[in-house]
């Protein structure tokens, strides 16, 4: 993999020399290149190729714990099994739903908030793209942790704040709310991040073709739609590639909630939790391999389909 | 530029034989090599280490006393997390086939979840057979089985009823000492104008829930560490649905309120008289006064669990724990006299009682005068082991728990909190329990009987 991709960027530097062999300069080059890329090759085989390369090997095997814990080679037997649990497959269709939900709030938030500030030029835009980009400098566990308190019927401002109209608060952690204040956390945590971003990409655009767009009777509300967000196009796809693969592998905020509602979130909430609690909790570390490697499967496709879907705005075509 | 990368690499490379060797220096001469690092103040450097794992609240003034006593054998204590935490690690280690301590603090009832997997030393051959008429039956029973014994006891949880007098006196209401005199006084106290609730039905106390089952004589799991691969399964009984629909129907009407246990809400509930009753064990008294925003005019008393029927109690328990030798023990001798030796002491156990709030399963201990007569002022200076907890640990018969407890816990919260929130019943969630148990138990290749 790597050697593909020197090669690559090395090939528009030496066009009409492909033909012939490469020349000694090249040869040194390319140990150069390969020095230079060892420190990141090694930890990028020992931590990431190696581990997958076990996990793939554990998920093939079957250690039942009532068998004397021999492992026995099953093939794709857990795989079939994974497909076919019920436990698996709503943690599956759970996540898809936060994603139909999370990622559209998420890049719509973030677009709206970096097309306002970017039209902004006052010292006020500075100081609220800074709040709006706090949130995600604060580590997610201390952030679903603080909201957790903030949820908290007996704690969270919530009572009060209903309680002045007169009104019962709802519970934020029951059944029927947790999906709506996971998003929330999510939310609040991840839109400062996409906002920069896409901020980022907006001050890329050479104001001039504003002034052009102007000249042609354009609006501001037709340059942000018509220009703006065309041209930055692959950025958004970039970020909602981001928001689907943190959606699909979501962990952290339910896990820290959790402490706070172990009825609300079992412990099948999501894929990546189930796995989890497969290892750690009743040590199925071979069927918590195939739980992680469906997940991965699965996360595969959707990304694939999507980058698929959007070639065209991306660049990728 | 290349000389000066030269220079750094011999530098960090120097820093790191500085660091091997600074991780070595603690061991001595002749001392195991042992990269641990130990919580505690080791006192005899050259004695062989036992490495230990433990939550117990001054665990720390117990190492030391033993290792005071001790010049053979030295104890290496970490925390490594109370319960679910360090069972993770534990699991983690045994699969990795390496970093388990040699002494590892377990609840009696995960026992059974590590003989299976071979994670535990069986300390009968290192003199544990003997030691028998030292602990209860009843907690003696949960430890061993057969000829093996898996751990050694240290504390229990036999379960009582703890209750603010206060509250029920100002509502003018009897403390119940049946179940039915407890759904009466459920009612009672609503209707003299009692706002909170009489007690929590948490739906993910799992053992919590288990004791009251087993009240009623709910035996869920027949299984036999001698005869690993079969085990029986009977979740769905009459006597557990009689428990759970006495349960839903408080919860339904109102009268017994449904929040998760050990969240910061529920442990403020606990104490501002939200609840009037806390259903506890032995240890529970040390849990409430380690909370804050308690009421300070609240007036603790301790009585015996409600019974099913009067003319023939039943006494359960919640929790507790022992001492087990792991497999990965470098030193199986050394450290089974950790586990057998570490509370067989009446300081440490006074340390324990006193500082811990432990509830001894030590007879010696359960024997003494100290111990049998002590006056808590948290309950107004009541005998509480005397009036209540002494009995309910010496008519403790013992319980047969799963070796997939933890997955046993996690369903059963599933299905007690669909019970609670939604349409399904005591009946419903109790079957979906007894279907999930089976389906595992028969992928981790158990037959079913």
């Amino acid at each position: 993999m790597t050697s593909t991709t020197t090669e690559r960027a090395a090939a528009p530097a030496r066009p009409g020399r492909r033909r012939g062999g490469p020349s000694l300069l090249d040869t040194k080059r390319q140990w150069w290149g390969w020095l230079f890329l060892a420190p990141f090759t090694v930890v990028f085989v020992l931590f990431l190729l190696v581990p997958l390369a076990y996990a793939f090997w554990l998920s093939l095997h079957t250690k039942g714990i009532a068998t004397g814990g021999e492992s026995v080679f099953t093939g794709v037997a857990n795989y079939v099994r994974v497909f076919t649990d019920a436990d698996f497959l709503s943690g599956m269709a759970r996540v898809g739903k936060f994603v139909l939900v999370m990622v559209p709030v998420q890049i719509g938030l973030a677009v709206a908030i970096a097309l306002v500030l970017d039209t902004l030029a006052t010292r006020l835009s500075k100081a609220s793209r800074l709040l709006v980009f706090v949130p995600y400098a604060i580590p997610a566990v201390i952030g679903a942790l603080m909201w957790g308190f903030l949820y908290s019927p007996r704690f969270g401002p919530a009572n009060d704040i209903f309680g002045f109209f007169g009104l019962d608060a709802p519970d934020f952690l029951s059944r029927d709310l947790i999906f709506g204040s996971l998003v929330n956390i999510v939310t609040w945590q991840w839109v400062g991040y996409y906002m920069i971003i896409v901020y980022a990409a907006l001050r890329a655009i050479d104001p001039s073709v504003y002034e052009a767009a102007r000249l042609d009777g354009a609006g501001d509300r037709q340059i942000a739609f018509r220009i703006k967000i065309p041209m930055i196009a692959s950025s958004m796809v970039m970020i909602v590639v981001f928001a689907l693969i943190g959606t699909l592998q979501f962990f952290t905020e339910p896990t820290v909630l959790r402490s706070v509602a172990q009825g609300a979130i079992p412990t099948t909430y999501t894929p990546n939790m189930y796995a989890y609690s497969m290892a750690f909790s009743y040590s199925q570390f071979n069927y918590a391999s195939t739980i992680a490697f469906a997940l991965g499967i699965l996360v595969f496709i959707g990304s694939y389909i999507f980058l698929y879907a959007t070639r065209k705005q991306s660049g990728l075509k | 530029m290349r000389r000066g990368l030269r220079r750094a690499v011999a530098a960090s490379a120097a820093g790191l034989a500085g660091l091997s060797l600074a991780a070595c220096a603690p061991g001595g001469d002749g001392a195991p090599a042992d990269n641990t690092s130990c919580t505690n103040e080791i006192k005899v450097p050259d004695a062989t280490r036992v490495t230990l794992w433990a939550w117990y609240p001054a665990v720390e003034q117990i190492v030391d006393t033993f290792n005071a006593q001790h010049d053979d054998v030295q104890i290496c204590w970490t925390n490594a997390g109370q319960g679910a935490d360090e069972y993770g690690k534990f699991s983690t280690a045994l699969e990795a086939g390496t970093g388990a301590p040699d002494v590892i603090q377990l609840e009696s009832e995960i026992l059974p979840t590590y003989t299976i997997l071979d994670g535990l030393t069986d300390l009968a051959p290192y003199g544990a057979d003997e030691l028998e008429d030292q602990f209860p039956a009843g907690a003696w029973s949960d430890v061993s089985s057969g000829d093996a014994v898996h751990a050694i006891p240290v504390d229990g949880g036999p379960v009582g009823m703890l209750y603010r007098a206060d509250i029920f006196e100002k509502y003018g209401v009897e403390p119940p000492t049946t179940w039915d005199e407890f759904a009466r006084a459920a009612q009672d106290l609503r209707d003299a104008g009692y706002d909170g609730y009489i007690t929590n039905y948490a739906t993910n106390g799992g053992a919590f829930n288990y004791a009251l089952f087993a009240q009623a004589g709910w035996a869920p799991f027949d299984y036999d560490p001698a005869e690993r691969d079969q085990i029986g399964i009977d979740v769905d009984t009459p006597e557990a649905r009689q428990v759970l629909s006495y349960w839903e129907d408080l919860i339904d009407r109102g009268l017994v309120s449904s929040d998760d246990a050990f969240t910061s809400d529920y442990n403020t509930s606990l104490v501002d008289g939200t609840y009037a009753v806390y259903i506890a064990a032995a240890w529970g008294p040390g849990y409430l006064e380690g909370l804050s925003d308690a009421d300070s005019g609240a007036a603790w008393k301790a009585a015996p669990l409600p019974q099913w029927d009067p003319a023939e109690p039943v006494q359960v328990n919640q929790g507790g724990s022992a001492l087990a030798v792991t497999s990965q023990a470098k030193d199986p001798e050394a450290a089974a006299t950790v586990a057998m030796e570490l509370f067989d002491d009446e300081e440490t156990w006074k340390i324990g009682v006193e500082d811990a709030g432990l509830f001894p399963l030590w007879n010696l201990a359960l024997d003494a005068d100290w111990f049998t007569d002590r006056r808590y002022p948290f309950f107004g200076g009541q005998q509480v082991n005397r009036d209540v907890f002494l009995d309910a640990a010496a008519q403790y018969p013992g319980f047969t728990f799963s070796p997939f407890q933890v997955y046993a816990y996690d369903r059963q919260t599933m299905a007690l909190y669909d019970m609670v929130e939604g349409p399904a019943t005591a009946a419903d969630a109790l079957a979906t329990v007894q279907d999930s148990l089976v389906r595992y138990a028969e992928q981790q290749g158990f037959t079913v009987r």
